[in-house]
């Protein structure tokens, strides 16, 4: 068992990328109800964002140090055009239709930007490399962190402390958290609930391009369909959480990425489950987590009442 | 002179529903003017339109000179136009503090913000005490007070308030009558929606009386006070 240390830290990382992904889902839900099913695809778009930084606009062989601020630039610039332009044109003008239209909108819209990458980016139909930061992986005592990791290892919690900061200390987080807990009485205030809708969609595109840098760096390579298992479990990671709370959104990640990871890693011990244990099996055992959440505490880890909005 | 807020013809409907049918009635500057009447009666419709959550139908709304009919709710307030919900609508998992810095959103005078929080803890001692509490555990009568608290600290011309005594104790509901009479001896202009008559009248300078939609009958509070039909109806005497 003298890996578990090892094992953790691969699932805290794991997880705190969830952790990124699922903020937008769980903002955008606290705001305005709705679980943007194409969040996972902002994702993917900013990590072409990434790549086209680096492969089209960057001179060739330009060092990671220079590339990596600009790469996330734009990753970010793309996640947030998408993001922004989706709530503008598909889910503003469904605002008072039944809940189903547009759910079902983000489905298509999901859909629709996979299918786009596909089509239209230069080969983007197999997968494409992202590139690397030279160096070799970092030893901590008997704990490895690849190099792809490091990234991730400063990114989550920077991110995550600038979250906190605007959600809690300025006059917009305050107007946002005023709009999530009742977005009539907010008007009243002054609150522009419509640009408050406008900001939650950003913010949460914005962190998902830190997961997407931070994907492409941790696993080399980057396709159009990267948004769809990935979203998903960053949705389950936001529901796991507690949806509608953002600090419930890393944690909840957290959970789910240490989770996933100790049960890929040790369940072929436990006599008659060897054949649980690999690669294969780590989504099913994701999945069975966020089940029994579910059964046993529906309203999350951080639980905020959803019940009584739904 | 002009009326600080005019409002004449107000129509608005829920669908094909009318819910106030044509309302006109003025409140002028430092009076406190009361709209009674059941449940149902249109006030509440009333006051949401005035502060732009709901659009009329048909009408004008003059409020400080200028007509309020495409102003959209959020920029309301920084008319000088407050709006302390039926329901009290506080919110619940934020900080006393907080929710009285919301009331204060739009304004930009950092020691003019504070000076006012301390007001309204003035004002409440009770909220004082709290501040950091989330204002989800305060008394249905503390959240009131947090309420009007909080319409006060946008400074306004003219607050609305709907309802402020519904649901308390009486003693709470003596409190909080206590309050508006305090605010009016301060000069602030008030628009009081109640279901309580008796207290309402006796603190308002003038009064509507509200059924299904319309204004049947208008006076000072004191004559509706001691109106006969009024009493009959309203105050639960025969």
């Amino acid at each position: 068992m003298n890996e578990l240390p090892q094992q953790l830290v691969n699932g805290l990382l794991l997880g705190s990328m969830y952790g990124l992904v699922a903020i937008g889902y769980t903002m955008v839900y606290g705001i305005v109800q709705l679980i943007n099913f194409a969040h996972g695809e902002i994702f993917m778009t900013g990590a072409f964002g990434a790549l086209t930084v680096y492969v089209y606009i960057l001179p060739n062989g330009t060092s990671m140090w220079i590339a990596l601020p600009l790469m996330l630039i734009g990753a970010m610039l793309v996640s947030t055009t998408i993001a922004v332009g989706a709530e503008r044109f598909a889910y503003r003008p469904l605002r008072n239709a039944p809940r189903l239209a547009p759910l079902i909108t983000a489905i298509g819209l999901s859909l629709a930007l996979q299918q786009a990458v596909w089509a239209w980016y230069p080969d983007a139909k197999s997968a494409r490399t992202f590139p690397q930061i030279d160096g070799g992986p970092f030893h901590i005592g008997s704990v490895t962190i690849q190099t792809g990791d490091i990234f991730l290892l400063i990114a989550a919690p920077v991110s995550m402390a600038i979250l906190g900061y605007f959600v809690m200390k300025t006059r917009t987080g305050r107007g946002m958290q005023a709009t999530a807990q009742d977005p009539d009485t907010a008007k009243l205030m002054g609150v522009n609930t419509d640009r408050i809708i406008v900001i939650a969609f950003a913010l949460g595109a914005v962190f998902a391009a830190v997961g997407a840098v931070a994907y492409g760096l941790k696993y080399g390579q980057i396709d159009f369909k990267m948004g769809f298992l990935l979203g998903l479990k960053a949705f389950t990671a936001a529901v796991l959480g507690g949806i509608g709370n953002i600090y419930g959104a890393m944690i909840g990640g957290i959970v789910l990425g240490v989770a996933e990871t100790l049960a890929t890693a040790y369940i072929a011990d436990i006599p008659g489950m060897d054949k649980f244990g690999s690669n294969a099996w780590a989504d099913v055992w994701a999945f069975v987590l966020l089940i029994l959440v579910l059964l046993f505490r529906p309203q999350g880890l951080l639980g905020e009442r959803v019940a009584d909005r739904a | 002179m002009t009326a600080l807020l005019e409002v004449e013809d107000l129509r608005v409907a829920y669908g094909k529903i009318e819910a106030v049918k044509g309302i006109s009635f003025k409140v002028e500057a430092g009076e406190v003017v009361t709209l009674i009447g059941t449940n149902g009666a249109g006030k509440t419709t009333t006051l949401r339109t005035l502060s732009g959550l709901l659009k009329p139908v048909g009408g004008q709304i003059k409020f400080d000179g200028k007509s309020l009919k495409k102003t959209p709710a959020h920029q309301i307030v920084s008319l000088g136009l407050a709006h302390s919900p039926e329901g009290r609508h506080i919110f619940p998992r934020m900080t006393i503090e907080d929710n009285l810095r919301l009331g204060a959103f739009l304004r930009n005078d950092k020691p003019g913000i504070e000076k006012d929080i301390q007001r309204a803890y003035d004002l409440f001692p009770i909220l004082g005490e709290r501040r950091k509490q989330a204002a989800g555990t305060l008394s249905g009568g503390e959240q009131q007070m947090l309420a009007m608290g909080r319409a006060l600290m946008s400074q306004p011309k003219l607050l609305m308030l709907d309802e402020p005594s519904m649901g308390l104790s009486p003693i709470m509901m003596q409190k909080i009558m206590a309050t508006i009479a305090e605010l009016k001896s301060q000069g602030t202009t008030i628009l009081l929606v109640e279901q309580n008559a008796q207290a309402a009248l006796s603190l308002a300078d003038q009064g509507h009386v509200m059924e299904v939609g319309s204004i049947v009958l208008s006076g000072s509070g004191q004559d509706l006070l001691h109106d006969e039909s009024v009493r009959k109806a309203y105050l639960g005497e025969d």
